[in-house]
């Protein structure tokens, strides 16, 4: 016999009967999630990226010492890659007897390719958004020049061979990030004056930089092109090379999706299984016929196994359909939210949702299906005989496999991977183990109770087996949403409160140690409160455990840029609040005297530092060396002021340096700044306040994202607990009758249920918010490197919330049972 | 002729229609049937001839398409599904041939179970006495996969007789049981009925068992007749 046409016969016949629309409809939910979330974290992790790619201006920038060779626009073009071209260089601006050394950046029309330039027509006037650059013959500076030449808009002032006429003060330029505290005031002018300056000669210090914009996959490929082709001094940075706070908000960003669509699959799964149990029993009867009118096992397996894909394809696809409407429909919504158009989806989500729904089905509702197969055909004799179970752990084993294939594509963090699965595995573990306990111990309250909670409790606590189970697959739906509703409130809250209102939004640089006392005296007046001034000595690495540091024998590009440029040092006594030691112990007290080092732990492993390892740096000509004895985690995403490494006093204090801090000025005291560089105009003052603001964007904007995508995984799990309701249907339906028949009315049934699935609730909610707390901490303290505190409340709260969720869900996933006739009771079974 | 309060269970052209794709089905065809107090009657007749219908909406289980059933002087067409639960729950009690215990039950719950929907306060002694009546007083903490087919049919009936029916509706009682249980679950079940002076229906295709019974009738095409 032809399996396949039989198998497509088969399906059309099953799905119209009603048994396959339970699993159908489950694969489809699931994809529809999987796909609506992959849509939408495709197309917002794409605007993220974009927006992040504002700080450098463009998608891509490639950063040269010496003029970018046509050939590299050119192949710009031909990707149909969006393209500007910029200098910058310091130079000498003069006004009459008045000279400052400024950054100056020539730009062209499409300057900047993201992200917009703002100005205001006088100092400190209102601010306001401008899509143009500045004319020929005329500039943009920013509120420093002003300052320091005494000049105002409308004035003009030189620029080598040149006069400019100041037409605006340049208030914000999107890559302004790079290297915040090495930034002489800034001027902004046409590069078409560029050569009229005269400033462009051989051996001049000028950066060249080619911006370039455009989808993310001609960037990826120009990228692979140029990483391929590039000169020796040039360099490239993307999103991802960017600034380290911006650098790690985004990883963080990809692994709160990943780990919520990672969790769908689990539930999706979940909820595949128990329907595909449900249709195979129901299918021996079937099976045991076909067997007896001569269909051989494996026929009879292969029967189901083409079913199983026909209805995983379509399904599949009928769910990537309805998820690319949910997204769309979802992004309607946001529209009014959010000001940022999002790029439209790509095609990738379809492929990865067909992918993912047959990988799941394949591996959560093949093992039950295949139990079909070894129907006896003496069943229709003996309908006692049922096939042997599948072995359990082929099915766990398929399941993690299952996770572990989509975990590392889905999530795209192995480490993470594991710790969802095993974390999960772990939770079902110990879930059904808890809860036969449980149930032991609330079988013994059964006689004390009245009619509906004992016919409650009797319904969980008698199939003990059937209940645990039950336990198991909604508590793992429940603590994966009370994880995600703990990440979402505890782990979001606490990132977001390292950025809170008051985050420090002004650097001062360039303090001289003689001004120390007075800037620290000045502010402590102003603002009311003592604000910390750091040291800072720059100095090269020279050497590591006396072997010289050449840049060149890195190979990570990162690691050979920072081993060839001059680094930040500090010294200080105490180590600062939002620094944690990963290793080693800190030094106590000035009276050290020996040079110690403390070194950040990203940058001591892209170095290859070592605990116990002796730096020596370059300072002024002079040599300092010193055992590096801890190593630090550094809170980036503070803005407070840090270091990548710092010494004790006794080794750096007594070498040349500078001070530096940061702090916040509200906007109604900003006039203290006025006051502050009139008395100190030596002192550097540089606004982070519209850094700050695209942060805090991008943060915003993955908090939203996070919990549309709960959305979806809150509907998985309701999903399972549908899928679980299913599974005890027949048994409900049959006792509905008999209940009826004897007498009990509706109200009744209803107590019963009621109470039973109150119970369940209870019980699921308790057990789960212990799992979700165990699997938060060890989140916070292994993945996200957060301190958190569980708020004790929850383990109330979540029985409660369960109760609310299951009790509605459980009495619409049973109301067929209500209306039930009681004269089921007479058909023969 | 009798009185009309004499009948406990009247059936007054009832009538049962299910649609199916070749169109109308009758299943039941204007039965007018009457059963007196303390009366037993089989009604028998080959599978599918429409017998289990019949118990069903005498019972009060479903609604007649067509006539109505009065049982215990209530025309059941007048009551919802609530109301004819509480006759149900008063005046009649069920055997089923497939026992149809609740299986996260033990026997003692079971057949307290009428009498709990009843509100009953002595709810466990009283189903203590009826499982004692039916021989099962060492079993009652047993649940049905404890117990044999004979037995659980008995703590059916002990079920049955639990809450002190006026009626009792038995279908096929022994169907699912040997011949030698069947043969003392029927005596188990018409010595109660004696005891109890309780009005049996009972549905059989057993003709040796339709004849312990005081009246048979025939269901044959949607129709009934007496066997004399």
């Amino acid at each position: 016999m032809n399996t396949f046409k039989f198998a497509s016969v088969s399906l059309t016949r099953d799905w119209h009967s009603g048994e396959l629309r339970l699993i159908g409809i489950s694969i489809l939910i699931a994809v529809a999630c999987l796909s609506s979330v992959n849509f939408f974290t495709d197309r917002v992790r794409r605007a993220t990226e974009r927006q992040a790619t504002e700080l450098l201006a463009a998608d891509l920038v490639l950063i040269s010492s010496a003029k970018i060779r046509k050939e590299y626009i050119t192949k710009a073009d031909q990707a149909h890659l969006t393209v500007s071209l910029n200098e910058s260089f310091r130079s000498v601006v003069t006004k009459d007897d008045k000279l400052e050394l400024t950054e100056v950046k020539a730009v062209d029309t499409n300057y900047p390719i993201r992200g917009r330039l703002r100005t205001s027509d006088y100092l400190l006037g209102a601010e306001q958004y401008n899509d143009s650059i500045p004319a020929p013959g005329s500039v943009w500076v920013d509120s420093r020049l002003l300052q320091a030449l005494q000049v105002q808009v409308g004035d003009s002032i030189n620029l080598g061979a040149m006069a400019f006429v100041i037409d605006k003060v340049l208030t914000y330029e999107p890559d302004r990030g790079g290297d915040l505290f090495n930034i002489a005031p800034r001027l902004l002018m046409n590069r078409t004056d560029l050569d009229a300056t005269g400033l462009i000669l051989p051996g001049s210090r000028i950066k060249y930089r080619l911006l370039l914009g455009g989808d993310s996959e001609a960037i990826d490929q120009y990228r692979a092109y140029i990483n391929t082709n590039k000169d020796d001094h040039m360099r490239v940075q993307g999103i991802k090379d960017a600034r380290p706070e911006i650098k790690s908000a985004l990883e963080r960003a990809e692994q709160f999706l990943g780990l919520a669509a990672l969790v769908s699959i689990a539930l999706a799964g979940l909820a595949i299984a128990m329907s595909a149990q449900r249709f195979a029993i129901r299918h021996y009867d079937n099976c045991a016929i076909m067997r007896c009118l001569g269909l051989q096992q494996k026929q009879i397996s292969r029967i189901y196994l083409y079913q199983l894909l026909m209805l995983g394809l379509i399904c599949s696809l009928a769910g990537c359909l309805i998820g690319y409407f949910v997204q769309a429909a979802l992004t309607q919504l946001m529209s009014g939210l959010s000001q940022q158009t999002l790029p439209k989806p790509s095609w990738l989500p379809v492929l990865s949702g067909l992918f993912a729904g047959l990988i799941t089905v394949l591996a959560f509702a093949l093992p039950p299906l295949m139990r079909l197969g070894a129907v006896s055909p003496l069943r229709v004799l003996r309908r006692d005989l049922t096939p042997l179970p599948v072995n359990n752990y082929l099915i766990y084993s398929l399941a993690v496999l299952a996770l572990m294939l989509l975990g590392p594509w889905q999530a795209d963090n192995i480490s993470l991977t594991l710790y969802t699965v095993s974390g999960l595995f772990l939770t079902a573990i110990l879930l059904a183990l808890a809860a036969k306990y449980m149930l032991a111990l609330l079988a013994r309250l059964q006689p004390h109770l009245k009619m509906a909670a004992r016919y409650g409790l009797a319904n969980v606590t008698r199939r003990s087996n059937h209940s645990i189970v039950q336990i198991m697959g909604i508590g793992i739906g429940i603590t994966v949403m009370l994880l995600l509703t703990l990440v979402r409130t505890d782990l979001l809250e606490n990132w977001q409160n390292r950025l809170p209102e008051d985050a420090p939004n002004y650097f001062l640089i360039n303090i001289q140690p003689d001004q120390v006392d007075g800037v620290k005296s000045f502010l402590a007046h102003a603002l009311q409160y003592e604000i910390e001034l750091y040291p800072m000595i720059r100095g090269r690495l020279t050497k590591i455990n006396d072997v010289a540091v050449n840049p060149d024998d890195y190979e990570n590009p990162r690691a050979s840029r920072l081993a060839a440029r001059e680094f930040n040092l500090s010294y200080a006594t105490k180590m600062q609040a939002d620094n944690r030691l990963v290793a080693g112990r800190w030094w106590t007290g000035e009276s050290t005297v020996e040079p110690y080092f403390s070194v950040e732990e990203g940058i001591a492993e892209t170095l290859g530092i070592n605990m116990g390892d002796t730096l020596t740096y370059s300072i002024a000509g002079q040599e300092i060396s010193g055992h590096v004895i801890n190593l630090r985690w550094v809170e980036w995403d503070s803005f407070h002021v840090n270091f990548f490494v710092v010494s004790n006093p006794a080794a750096l204090k007594t070498y040349p340096g500078t001070f530096i801090s940061s702090f916040y000025i509200p906007e109604s005291k900003r006039s203290i700044l006025i006051g502050l560089v009139g008395k100190y105009p030596s002192i550097t003052i540089l606004d982070v306040d519209a850094l700050l603001a695209q942060v805090r964007t991008i943060m915003n904007q993955v908090v939203r994202t996070i919990e549309f995508v709960f959305i979806f995984t809150l509907l998985t799990g309701i999903a399972v607990l549908f899928a679980t309701l299913q599974s005890t249907h027949d048994a409900r339906t049959q006792e509905s009758a008999l209940m009826s028949a004897l007498g009990a009315n509706r109200k009744q049934i209803i107590s019963g249920l009621v109470a039973e699935f109150m119970l369940l609730g209870l019980i699921t909610g308790l057990l789960s918010a212990i799992a979700a707390s165990v699997i938060e901490l060890a989140l916070a303290v292994f993945i996200f490197k957060m301190d958190i505190v569980i708020n004790p409340l929850i383990w109330l709260i979540a029985p409660v919330v369960c109760c609310l969720i299951i009790v509605p869900t459980g009495l619409f996933g049973t109301r067929k049972v209500l209306s039930v006739s009681p004269m089921l009771i007479l058909k023969k079974t | 002729m009798d009185s009309e309060n004499n009948y406990i269970v009247q059936a007054l052209g009832l009538g049962k229609q299910v649609a199916s794709p070749e169109g109308t089905l009758i299943i039941l065809d204007a039965i007018n049937l009457a059963i007196k107090k303390g009366e037993s009657l089989a009604i028998i007749g080959i599978s599918g001839s429409g017998k289990s219908t019949l118990l069903g909406l005498l019972a009060g289980l479903d609604r007649p398409t067509t006539g109505k059933v009065i049982l215990n002087g209530t025309d059941l067409n007048q009551l919802d599904e609530d109301g004819r639960a509480l006759i149900r729950n008063q005046v009649v009690g069920f055997v089923f041939q497939s026992f149809h215990l609740l299986p996260n039950l033990t026997a003692l719950e079971n057949t307290a179970l009428p009498l709990e929907l009843a509100g009953a306060e002595q709810a466990d002694a009283m189903a203590m006495q009826k499982l004692q009546a039916v021989g099962l007083a060492e079993r009652i903490h047993h649940y049905p996969n404890q117990l044999s087919g004979g037995e659980q049919q008995r703590v059916a009936i002990a079920r049955a007789f639990a809450g002190n029916p006026q009626i009792l509706f038995a279908d096929e009682p022994t169907g699912n049981l040997d011949h030698k249980t069947a043969q003392r679950i029927i005596d188990l079940l018409f010595d109660l009925n004696k005891e109890n002076s309780t009005t049996l229906i009972m549905v059989t295709h057993d003709h040796a068992i339709a004849d312990h019974c005081d009246r048979q009738v025939v269901m044959a095409g949607g129709q009934l007749t007496e066997n004399l």
